[in-house]
């Protein structure tokens, strides 16, 4: 018992530690100073100023046509990479290959396509950016459905095939409906991964079209405004409601099935 | 007979172009998409290592060993050995940390403990940058902390907390933790309770199991969650400029001023290669300790 006791005080301190910056710069965003650091009253002036802000309507612009494009490519590349990998190879080289983009340091994947592009001269832009964050959606995407194959049953599939079924029909009818939600969620993964990539568009962006993450970068650069952590706050509000809605949709359809 | 082997033939020649068909619709978009943009790049990477870099940025085609000899130049040298130690503290921190977390994660309720899991993994799920100008907010000169010790009178004048090596270990420690706990908590959770129970009953102190039982038995979620913490910690580049002060501490650091300012591509090609290598050998370590398990 006075052994569990001592091992809260690392418990609690992960969560202290992991929570207080973020209730601190959430407080903060209400701010009616101009420094984030003295609290001088409530208010939302610093929305405003945000909503105000043309630099930040343009990254996330630009950010949600990367996350949607990059997302939409690599849900088909990677879908159709991880049929192939489960049914028509059994090459474990081709599934390490597979996940390679998830566990490559982004520096590195990022450097990689700066110079690649440079050196086939394609120009910068959202497109590159998008192609890049193809890559490690694609990734993601192929290992989720990849999971699912793994454990789906496959006598559906020989069913279907017994029956007369075109391999394409099988895929279309059988296949894709049993691995609806793996390519869910692992479109969902692909999404969010693109809306927060930093490094890589870094790297792949042109200063032109810098997406949300590099316009927070050069603000947070350039110095300490209550308008990044107004920004903040809505961004925390963005992403634990769509970790929360997905849980219990994982809940939901692992309760289906 | 003779038309049953011919229709036999065929159809066996049928499914092995339908089995070719399959691989190529599946697995070709995906495979050529990754050669592409995945494997030419870091082949071009490897390939620059060779040369040397032009007067004016540019590449001179002509090979040369001189960006491998200059690696281990002190000044180059110093950046990624210091690179390695502050990486491999915060790998450190975050495993004291981590396991206990984890442990007791483990050792909750149901509902507890999905409640718990998520609220380890929720900040991860936050923007990257908000969470480090987070820290900026609260370390720096007028930062809340020197404030509130100002307000104590603990101090007389602001402490220098930001923009230093310390400041760098605990973002990476705060950026990480989660990859720590996850794998940590799927080892734990595997762990039979009955060999812990086992350990105990033939009079083993609760130190005893842990060492000699609980974490030898999660070993390879030691070595998981250690490679998760390490691996971007190592090629970090952005904590080390928002808090360690913009100089080039890291390797990440100098590999971006490499590509970005000094125009140096062999040799930024070659920092890659370098950080590639380390990762590959911890790789390897890790894939040795959980064949071992």
């Amino acid at each position: 018992m006075r052994r569990s006791r001592l091992l809260y005080v690392p418990f609690w301190l992960s969560y202290v530690f992991l929570y207080t910056p973020i209730v601190v710069l959430v407080a903060m965003s209400f701010n009616a100073g101009e420094s984030p650091y003295v609290y001088e009253g409530f208010s939302l002036d610093w929305y405003g100023v945000l909503a105000q802000d043309e630099r930040i309507r343009e990254g996330l612009v630009n950010t949600l046509i990367v996350a949607a494009g990059s997302t939409a490519l690599a849900t088909v590349l990677g879908t159709l990479l991880a049929v192939g990998l489960a049914r028509h190879t059994r090459s474990r080289t081709l599934d390490a290959f597979s996940v390679l983009p998830a566990v490559l340091p982004d520096l590195v994947l990022g450097i990689g396509l700066l110079v690649f592009y440079a050196t086939i001269r394609s120009t910068l832009g959202l497109h590159s950016v998008l192609l890049a964050h193809t890559v490690f959606g694609m990734a993601f995407v192929t290992a989720v459905v990849r999971t699912r194959l793994t454990h789906a049953d496959t006598s559906l599939e020989e069913a279907s095939r017994d029956l007369g079924a075109t391999p394409l029909t099988t895929f279309t009818r059988v296949t894709l409906p049993q691995l609806a939600p793996g390519i869910l969620a692992g479109a969902l993964l692909a999404f969010t991964l693109s809306i927060d990539e930093f490094v890589i568009a870094f790297f792949t962006a042109a200063p032109t079209t810098p997406t949300l993450p590099i316009v927070i970068y050069s603000m947070v650069r350039f110095g300490v405004t209550p308008e990044i952590n107004a920004l903040a706050t809505l961004l925390l509000l963005v992403s634990f409601t769509v970790v929360i809605v997905a849980q219990r949709m994982t809940r939901l359809t692992e309760s289906l099935s | 007979m003779t038309r049953s082997t011919v229709s036999g033939a065929s159809v066996r020649s049928r499914a092995r172009r339908s089995r070719a068909l399959g691989r190529l619709v599946f697995l070709g978009p995906g495979l050529t998409y990754l050669i592409v943009l995945l494997l030419v790049p870091l082949a071009l990477l490897i390939t620059f290592t060779l040369f040397r870099r032009g007067r004016f940025g540019g590449i001179v085609y002509e090979v040369t060993g001189e960006n491998f000899t200059r690696l281990v130049d002190p000044l180059y040298l110093e950046v990624l050995v210091g690179s390695l130690q502050l990486a491999g503290a915060a790998t450190l921190i975050t495993l004291l940390i981590g396991y206990p977390t984890a442990y007791l994660i483990a050792r909750l309720p149901g509902r507890w403990k999905t409640i718990a899991l998520v609220a380890i993994v929720l900040p991860f799920w936050t923007n990257f940058l908000i969470r480090i100008y987070a820290w900026i907010v609260l370390l720096s000169g007028p930062g809340l902390v020197n404030s509130a010790l100002l307000d104590l009178g603990l101090i007389d004048r602001p402490l220098e907390l930001l923009y230093n090596r310390g400041t760098i270990v605990a973002g990476l420690v705060y950026s990480y933790l989660p990859l720590m706990v996850l794998p940590l908590y799927a080892a734990i959770e595997r762990l039979d309770p009955q060999l812990r129970e086992a350990s105990a009953n033939l009079g083993a102190s609760p130190a005893r199991t842990f060492a000699s039982v609980t974490l030898p038995l999660t070993l390879p979620g030691v070595f998981t969650g250690c490679l998760f913490v390490f691996v971007p910690s190592f090629g970090n580049f952005i904590i080390p400029e928002l808090l360690g002060g913009g100089r080039s501490i890291m390797v990440g650091n100098l590999i971006r001023d490499q590509f970005l300012k000094a125009r140096d591509w062999p040799f930024g090609s070659t920092l890659v290669l370098a950080l590639l290598a380390v990762l590959v050998v911890l790789l390897l370590l890790q894939a040795w300790s959980a064949r071992r398990a």
